[in-house]
């Protein structure tokens, strides 16, 4: 058995391979203790507004079920469809046996002072898990909530979705508007067999002074289709994460989407990773960046590594107003017959574009505000209404932000 | 009404309309003639007011408001719309979207049925240009005008490089638009239709097959910068088809 906790001490001081370094004892850890809710219409206006725009609804209404976690704390976790389990992963650590065939499974526990926090200090996270052939109607809503200013947040969350199954899930990350300050570490492993279908959209709404981490692996199993779709469109001071994917069954398919914003003073470094290891894998990373005045790196890493799979990168960048946008696509075949390409492009926006507009009678405002929209807007083949409508929500919502 | 008079433009630097006069009474629609690299488009794009037209003589009159340093948008919100020659592509915004765009904020539009009209219902969701061929262009851009409904049309090139059955839509399409199909009216005749006419145009065209579809007041030639003679439109073209540019601009002169 492996020892975690002890190689996770022995990289609690390791810098991460990217990222400023951050100083992980100038935050707080320690327990913020926070009353359960059953009915999440009773949160406060201020948070129930700040989690909407992350794509979680109090109501629950068009939802097969909800994890919400404030702070340290799991405030709310229901599953109302059978076939769904939704357990805070401390619980399933207590009483789950399954669940350490999972846990810290993909995500190397000793990768960096990231990983290392998460399990020696771990708060809560979610397990999510669809069973073998159950199909979600509605996506289930995750939230991880930050209220207090100065907290380092640390999960850790699971997700598997099991043989035949079709899960959809909205992850909403957001700070309440007094928590200025903080850090997210969050560990997220993803688990696609056989057949199944697993579409996750995570969208952050951040403070101007607070560090993320994500750190998270799939693996994809034959015929499996894994969607992850990323949206991050608010200030953040600090946000690198690397997310990777293993496709290891025939026939496996991975789509990464990306949106990102960098207002001025954030520091973005957003890439993906995939690793086409068996026949007929597919893979597609599609990134947007739009900076006004920030810094982004967009990143998107594809390894062919059998003959015959198919991979794509495409990464576009906007700069409207000042800032950076450091495109890095690399792709890498390591057999004959891998067909793998990439297309990037940097720019700001085209005249012609405005004044075209602009002669159909938009202001120029509003000519530089549809043509924002329009690069945000990726057509994401296979993702439900309710979550596509979600993107576009916040799309809009940023739009004002932008400009 | 569109007045225009003793025009000069510069186009990075270089003097690409070097005397222009232009006058389209109300009702009127005029052909603009003019071989390749004469400056047809850039008239139109300088009426419209791109920004990189750079007037620097003379001056343009529109339902009596001189727009000569008049922003774009608020050209188009007096009512000036043109059909493009090469329009740009905008990634993510689909054409059904342009098309509420050209209708304006507060007009209400059946997109669904203005395209059925031009035979293109099936594009209205791709992204608008995207891959367009040379007639889905000229399709797209007569509905997006048709949504726009503005008092002055300017058509660069409306017909080249469509196919036959879809010429005879499109012409059809702009005859209607600039209030010049005969159909038989119970209430008014035709006289009194003719007089009702309050649409202008202005059309580029260097095939003249328009010309089988609607009428025009005028013919207009430009040559090497200069509008040289204003008369018939079916006779400069014939004098066009017959001696060449060249030869005509000297007839006229
Ligand atoms: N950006 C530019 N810089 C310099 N010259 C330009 C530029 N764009 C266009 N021109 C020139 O201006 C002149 C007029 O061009 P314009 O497009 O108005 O011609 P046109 O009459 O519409 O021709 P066509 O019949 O081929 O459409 C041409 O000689 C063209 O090469
Ligand atoms: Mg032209």
């Amino acid at each position: 058995m492996r020892n975690l906790e002890e190689m996770a001490s022995k990289a609690s001081d390791k810098k991460a391979a990217l990222g400023p370094d951050i100083d992980l004892a100038s935050y707080q850890s320690s327990p913020v203790p926070h009353d359960y809710i059953e009915d999440l219409t009773s949160l406060s206006e201020v948070d129930k507004q700040r989690m909407i725009i992350s794509g979680v609804d109090a109501q629950e209404r068009e939802r097969c079920g909800t994890f919400v976690q404030k702070d340290t704390t799991v405030i709310h976790s229901c599953s109302k469809q059978e076939g769904i389990e939704i357990i805070p992963i401390r619980k399933a650590l207590e009483e789950c046996d399954w669940i350490h065939e999972y846990y810290w499974n993909l995500v190397a526990v000793d990768a960096d002072k990231y990983t290392s926090k998460a399990e020696l200090d771990l708060h809560n996270g979610y397990v999510i898990r669809a069973l073998p052939g159950s199909k979600t109607i509605y996506p289930v809503q995750a939230c991880l909530y930050i209220d207090k200013d100065g907290l380092s947040q640390n999960v850790h969350n699971i997700i598997i979705a099991e043989e035949g199954s079709e899960l959809h899930i909205i992850t909403g990350c957001a700070t309440s508007p007094h928590a200025k300050r903080g850090l997210h570490v969050g560990i997220s492993e993803f688990y696609v067999k056989k057949n199944a279908k697993l579409s996750f959209t995570m969208i952050h709404n951040w403070a101007e002074e607070m560090a993320v981490r994500p750190r998270s692996v799939g693996r994809v199993e034959e015929g499996g289709l894994f969607l992850n779709n990323y949206i991050c469109m608010r200030p953040v001071k600090s946000l690198q994460m690397y997310p990777t994917t293993h496709l290891v069954g025939k026939g496996a398919t991975a789509r990464f989407y990306s949106l990102l914003v960098g207002s001025p003073g954030s520091e973005m470094d957003v890439g993906g990773r995939v690793f086409l290891k068996a026949e007929e894998t597919k893979a597609e990373i599609v990134s947007r960046a739009i900076t006004n005045s920030g810094n982004i790196i967009a990143r998107g890493d594809l390894i062919g590594e059998v003959n015959g799979v198919k991979a794509h990168l495409e990464c576009r960048g906007l700069i409207i107003n000042g800032g950076s946008i450091h495109a890095i696509p690399e792709l890498t075949g390591k057999a004959d017959g891998v067909e793998m390409s990439h297309e990037a492009a940097v720019g700001k926006i085209a005249q012609d574009e405005i004044l075209y507009l602009m002669s159909r009678g938009l202001s120029e405002d509003e000519a530089t505000s549809t043509i924002v929209r329009g690069f945000l807007s990726v057509d994401i083949p296979g993702l439900p209404p309710q979550l596509k409508a979600e993107i576009d929500r916040a799309v809009e919502a940023s739009d004002k932000d932008v400009l | 009404m569109l007045l225009i008079e003793d025009l000069k433009v510069e186009l990075a630097g270089n003097e690409i309309l070097k005397h222009i006069d232009l006058e389209i009474r109300q009702g009127e629609t005029h052909i603009l003639f003019g071989p390749n690299g004469s400056g047809k488009t850039s008239l139109l794009m300088t009426i419209m007011g791109y920004p990189q037209y750079k007037v620097t003589q003379g001056k343009i009159i529109f339902k009596g408001e001189d727009i000569t340093h008049l922003p774009v948008n608020e050209r188009a919100g007096m009512g000036i719309g043109m059909s493009y020659q090469r329009p740009p592509t905008i990634h993510g915004v689909k054409t059904h979207q342009m098309v509420r765009i050209c209708a304006g904020k507060e007009k209400e539009v059946d997109v669904e049925g203005l395209a059925g009209q031009v035979n293109f219902t099936d594009f209205l969701g791709r992204d608008i240009n995207d891959g367009f061929s040379g007639g889905e262009i000229k399709r797209s851009e007569l509905l997006q005008l048709m949504a726009q409904d503005p008092a002055i049309l300017l058509f660069d090139e409306p017909e080249s490089g469509v196919d036959l059955e879809n010429m005879s839509l499109i012409g059809t399409t702009i005859g209607k638009l600039l209030q010049r199909d005969f159909n038989i009216d119970p209430v008014r005749s035709q006289k009194e239709r003719k007089k009702e006419r309050t649409r202008m145009g202005l059309i580029i065209t260097h095939t003249g097959f328009i010309l089988d579809y609607i009428t025009a007041d005028k013919g207009q030639l430009l040559f090497k910068g200069e509008m040289t003679c204003a008369s018939n439109p079916r006779e400069i073209f014939r004098c066009i088809s017959e001696v060449g540019y060249e030869e005509c601009v000297k007839c006229a002169i």
